[in-house]
This record gives C-alpha cells, structure tokens and sequence, in this order.
C-alpha cells in the first residue's frame, strides 16, 4: 500500500511541477495577454446591454457591415439590466433600456445622457415620444412614466427631468408597443372587449399574470378599474390605499383558484398558451405571433380600456468618453436608420423614426403592420419563417388605432417598495 | 493506514528531494498538527474567501438602509422590520413572512421525507443486492440522468405530461377513470413536491450508498446466525449504521430545497411562496439590504434545522 501511494505521488508531482511550469510561462510571456489588446485598439467595439428585444443576430450583422462597428450583446432581463447598471456601470458601454427604469437610473448617475443635436434624426422620432401623440395628431394616456415625462434632463449632470425640450435626452428611442390581453379565440368562443373578463368566473383556472411586480401591478389596475371597483387618478403611481386595494382584489381571485399560473419569461407564456393551460392572459406581441406560428389560434385582443404601453430606448454609461462616445453616437444614428427599424416593426413593434424604417420595407409590409389593412401577400418574420397568410389583418388594426388607445405606460412607483412588499404577500397568499 | 510518513510525502513535496537523512531532520520539525492545518489549508482559504467573507457582508448590508437606487451605509433595521411586518399587528392571522416560512417548511418536509424513502430503499438495493462493482457504478450513474438536461427544458417538459391536455389526463379519459381533465397535477404542491424529489433523491442515495457499502458484512451474518429477522436486522443492524450517510443526505436535501425558488417558481405556477422568491423578488427590485435581511433569517433558520439533526446523530463520530 505504501509502495504503491510513494511511487503514484512522485509521478504526480513531476507532472504538477511540470504544467504548473508551463502555465507560468504562459502567463510571464506576456505572450498571451498582449495578443487582445492589440486587437481591440483596431476594431470598433460596443459593449451592449439590454434585454433581448432589441439584440437581434441580424442587427448586429448588418451594423458591422454598415459602421465597422462591432456589437457585443450582453443580455439580461429587465430587472437585472437595471441591477447591473447600479452595481457594474463600467461592464457596458451602450445600455438599452426601458423609460420606466430610469427613475432608479438617473438618480444614481451611472449613465450619461446622449445630445439631441448629434442625433440626425432626431427630429423625425414620433411624436408618441416627444409630445404624447400620434403622428395623426390623437392624444395618448400618460398615467405612468409615460416618455415624454423623462425624455429630457435639465443640464448635461443634472439628475433632474425637464419639464419642456432640452439637448440632454435620457434615451434615445427605439422601440415601444402597446401591450393587451392575449387570448385563445377557440377556447373561449364568444367576444372579449373588457379588462375585466381576465377576473371572470369562467375563466376560473384559465388566467394568468405576469409575475413582475411593477408591469403585474399595471395589468391588475387595468382589470381593477375595468371591474368598476375603483378609479385611479394616476395607476402607474398609486398611493398605498390603492395599492392594499388593487392587491386585495387579486389575492381574492387568487385565493379562488382564479389563476392557473403566473409568468415571468417570454417562453413560459408561449408555452401556458400554446398548452391551452390558459385561455386568457398578459402577453406581449412577439409571444402570440409565435403562439399563432405554431398553428394554434390566438389574439392580441384589443380592450376597450386601452393599452398598458412600454418603450425603450439607448444611453450610455457614465465611464463612455472620447472615441467611443463617437462610435456610440455612430451606432445610435445607424440604429435610427431604417433598417434596425424595419426589423423591429416586422416583429410586431413599433420603430421610433418611422420613415426611415418604412423605406426599407415593402409597400404591402408596412400596410399590414402600420397601417392595419389586410396583408396583400404572406407576411414573412425578419428570419424568413411564415407569420401570417396573406388576407388576415393584424390585430388592434393599425399604428393610430393602437398607440392611440394606450391608457397607460409601465411605471416606477413612488410606493415602489410598499408596493414589492404587498406583492410578495399577494403570492404568499 | 497510511504511516506519518507517507502524509508527509503527499503534503510537502520538497521533503522528498535532499539526502535522506535531511529529509528526516525536516520532517521531525514538522508536528502532525501544522500537516493537518497545512492539507486543510487550501479549501479553508476558499472557504473563507468565497463564503464566509461575503457572509459577513450580507450581514452587515442586512442593516444597512436603501432607497430607490442605491444602499445607504446608515445602521437600520429596516429589511429586518418590513420583513416581519403585521406579524403581531395581523393576529391571529398569519403575517407574510410567517405564512411563507411554514410553505417552505411544509414543503421542505414532504420532499425530505419522501426522498429518504426512495433513496433509502435504492441505496439498499444497489450495495446489497447488487453484487459487481461496475454495475453498482453503473445503476449509482443512472441516478444521474435528471441532470442531464437544463432546468428550464426540464420545468418545460413537464407540461406535456402533467398538464390539462397532458399525457396523464388523457390517458386517465381514455381509460375512463375521470370525465374532465385534473388540474391538481401541474401548477401546486403537488407538482413541485414531484419536481424536487425527482431532482434530489440522488442526494440521498449517494450518501446512504455510501454509509451502506461500507457496512461490514460480517455483521449481517452474525445477526443471522443470531436468528434476527430480515427486519430486525434492518433496524438493529443497517439503519443504525447508515445514519451518517442518511443524515449527510437529509442535510443536502433539506438545505437546498430551502433556498430553493426556481424549480418551486415554475412548476407552482409562481404562486406558491418560498423564502428564496422573497429574497429574489426583494433583489430584483434593487432592495438589498431588505434582500440580505432576508438571507440572514433563512439562514438562521435551516442553520437551526442542520443543527438539530446533528443533536440527533454525531457526524463526527460517526465518520
């Protein structure tokens, strides 16, 4: 026994020895280290991060192939971009995130807003942002941190939002939608036109939320106040009475058996849909056109209420300067140049300059996802795969009809922790 | 076993190198003790740096203040006050936290005593009625194969199965013995009691296998030989002498379903509390200090559950 433990530890030690050697040498080399530096001071290098709406393959492809510019994704979901720009604000150099974070995020000063002036097209963003209208002039629901409520800052450093247009813009925007019930019309078989049919006794079962408790809570109020129980002065900032109200509603239904189960993810939605686990349920756009690619019937039901609205946009971090704040720039402008616009109004959201990216889709594209006529040919996704035949129409019609019904924005409470508090005691329930 | 020297061998490999009359003089200075410090060394720095370092730190942020952004340094009890909010306010009813904690707790329960009862009854099975070594390796292997896919893909899986238009429910229509599909399959306690043991059991054999197979098997004769029932061997014989192996494995088990959030989230529909969603729910919404409070308490608490499964059986001692 102790023969053989002396000779197996000495070979063994002669092999440490020698890779542990090696590895040494490796590192004093300087070989090894030097090789991505000098890389990296010839391309063109962003650090992106943000949550996966925006970060397509395509995009970044076409990017490098337009600016030399080299994307890298870093991808997160929405609360752990936020997170991440509070603890790591040097792990990114672009941030691509939603308007209503920015209450946490501007206060912190990680980020740095971007100049109005060195944005080409800026003056063509819609007005949705800029003036809370359509471009047809309809007025659209602010309650919420509604963009145009923290689009500007007063000064370069300040940490306070403007009340009117300044150069200092806190995002850019991008992309925005307006976000409704999904439902399964097979299922449910009669006509849905209320808020409200998402707490009723039939569907006992057969509805679902989304588990986030700043967007959860905005649905709930659209249910709460579609039900005739309560009306809000403000639901994206409710008091802590309206808070214990609206959670009191839910944690009744909850405790009925009303939901089958909560989402937090993109694919868990799809797949509560799709397995008829439930019938009606938040959802977002993408989520039901993917629903629909696999064959089974479902809608972005349009509510008379209204909409519960999101959008994001860019910024960078605060240690962005020189050279790559000019690339930023670079990249922002490309961004708004059509063709990451068209890429995104072909997945069901909406771009923020809407000629550019119009001009680089097809006449009968842009008929059928703006402007809400029947599609004269098959609707294809950005990755070629069939959305829909040609003849349907898309739901909620077209861009006025839709982003005119927005009643409301997701938002960031002023009771933000009460409100988390009160949500951890709704799924304890 | 091993002789003093040989550890010495294995802990310092300079020692070898040199005349051998040097190697003596050195390893005379060396005491048994500073060997042992010298080969715990390693993982004990690890341990340190990695765990109980950034323990302290949650300590200290639990009392901590916060506001919408950022942690502010100022002494507060804060996280640990709205944690335990209408606790005696609400009485008699149960005040969030509370009703949580027994969730867990209920939950931690079930799936430990069923795991013991799977992994006991396997364990037995592959060290005493499996006779190879290759296939003892290969069965033990088998026990394995709930990791080989990712969580979420697994979570998802389920669906299929469990779900209202499962493989179960129309099975179960088409035998007959139900007219409308059951829903207390997916979505409750149910079906995450049945995620996690089907995730954990392999906790428990590996250990209780291993407590087993070292079992002398002398021992099992002599209580034959002695005219002890199969049961009674059982009770008097192998359980006493698999208790380290079942209590490591309880340990594993019971720790981890704890914490766990995850696999409780997704297959209860995120609508069965845990004390890991609390904190999860509490972090994401930037909350540290209340997130870190609420570390502290968990930890407390299955520190306080660990602690009175050793009262029960001195592991120490045992090994």
């Amino acid at each position: 026994m102790s023969e053989t433990t002396r000779t197996t530890g000495v070979s063994r030690r002669t092999l440490l020895k020698g890779t542990a050697g090696l590895a040494g040498l490796a590192a004093g080399s300087g070989a090894i280290t030097g090789f991505p530096y000098v890389k990296s001071a010839d391309a063109k290098v962003l650090r992106y991060l943000g949550t996966a709406v925006n970060e397509g393959d395509d995009i970044s492809k076409q990017c490098l192939k337009d600016t030399g510019i080299k994307i890298e994704y870093i991808t997160a979901t929405t609360d752990d971009v936020t997170k991440r720009v509070m603890t790591q604000p040097n792990s990114f150099d672009v941030l691509d995130t939603e308007y209503f974070s920015l209450k946490k995020l501007v206060p912190s000063g990680n980020i740095l807003a971007l100049d109005a002036k060195k944005i080409k097209e800026f003056d063509n963003i819609t007005p949705v942002f800029t003036k809370g209208e359509t471009p047809g002039g309809k007025k659209i629901g602010g309650q919420g941190t509604a963009p145009w409520k923290v689009l500007y800052l007063e000064g370069k450093d300040s940490k306070k939002f403007a009340t009117s247009a300044t150069e200092f813009v806190t995002l850019i925007p991008t992309v925005y939608n307006a976000d409704t019930l999904g439902i399964r019309p097979d299922l449910i078989k009669r006509p849905i036109s209320t808020w409200a049919e998402l707490l009723n006794p039939e569907f006992k079962g057969k509805a679902s939320i989304l588990n986030i408790p700043s967007i959860g809570i905005m649905d709930a109020a659209m249910v709460v106040e579609a039900s005739g129980k309560y009306k809000y002065a403000d639901k994206g900032n409710m008091t802590k009475e309206e808070i214990d109200l609206t959670m009191k509603v839910m944690t009744e239904a909850k405790k009925a058996g009303q939901f089958r189960a909560f989402w937090k993810d993109f694919n868990e939605s799809v797949n509560l849909m799709a397995s008829g686990e439930t019938v009606i349920q938040s959802m977002w756009s993408p989520a039901v056109t993917k629903v629909r690619s696999m064959g089974i019937p479902c809608t972005f039901q349009p509510l008379k209420e209204g909409y519960r609205s999101w959008a994001s946009g860019f910024c960078v971090s605060k240690g962005v300067s020189g050279a790559k704040l000019e690339w930023a720039y670079e990249f922002v402008n490309w961004f708004l140049s059509g063709y990451a616009g068209a890429y995104l109004n072909r997945q069901g959201y909406y771009s923020a300059v809407l000629a550019t990216a119009k001009a680089h889709m097809e006449p009968y594209e842009w008929a059928y996802w703006m402007e809400g006529k029947p599609a004269e040919k098959d609707i294809k996704a950005p990755d070629g795969s069939l959305l829909e035949k040609a003849g349907a129409v898309r739901d909620g019609g077209s861009y006025e009809d839709r982003m005119g019904g927005v009643a409301c924005w997701n938002a960031v409470m002023d009771e933000n922790d009460y409100m988390v508090r009160k949500w951890n005691e709704f799924i304890a329930a | 076993m091993d002789t003093s020297e040989d550890i010495l061998h294995q802990a310092s490999p300079d020692l070898v190198r040199g005349s051998e009359t040097a190697r003596r003089k050195r390893a005379a200075r060396l005491s048994p003790s500073f060997v042992s410090w010298l080969q715990a060394g390693p993982m004990m720095l690890v341990f340190l740096a990695f765990f109980l370092i950034p323990l302290v730190f949650v300590v200290i942020v639990s009392f901590w203040d916060y506001n919408e952004y950022q942690l502010l340094p100022a002494l507060s009890g804060r996280g640990y006050t709205d944690t335990f909010e209408g606790c005696i306010a609400q009485l008699p009813e149960l005040c969030t936290i509370a009703k949580t904690y027994l969730k867990t707790l209920k939950l931690c329960f079930m799936v430990w005593a069923i795991t013991l009862f799977i992994g006991f009854w396997v364990a037995y099975f592959l060290a005493f009625h499996v006779k190879s070594k290759t296939w003892q390796m290969g069965l033990s292997l088998l026990c394995t194969i709930p990791f080989w896919t990712s969580n979420v893909i697994r979570m998802i899986a389920w669906i299929p199965l469990l779900g209202r238009n499962g493989l179960v429910n129309s099975g179960l229509m088409k035998t007959g013995l139900i007219n409308h599909p059951v829903e207390w399959m997916l979505f409750s306690e149910f079906s995450v009691v049945l995620a996690l043991v089907h995730l954990f059991t392999f906790f428990m054999v590996v250990p209780i296998f291993n407590s087993m197979i070292r079992i002398d098997k002398s021992l099992i004769e002599a209580a034959y030989d002695a005219g002890a029932t199969g049961f009674q061997t059982l009770v008097n014989v192998i359980i006493p002498l698999a208790k380290p192996g079942i209590v490591i494995g309880s340990i594993f088990v019971i720790t981890i379903v704890m914490g766990d959030f995850i696999t409780i989230g997704v297959m209860g529909g995120q609508q069965i509390a845990a004390a890991g969603k609390i904190i999860e729910t509490r972090v994401n919404a930037l909350q540290f200090p209340a997130a870190a409070a609420n570390a502290v308490i968990l930890l407390a608490i299955t520190f306080l559950i660990i602690t009175m499964m050793s009262r029960i059986v001195d592991i120490k001692k045992e090994l």
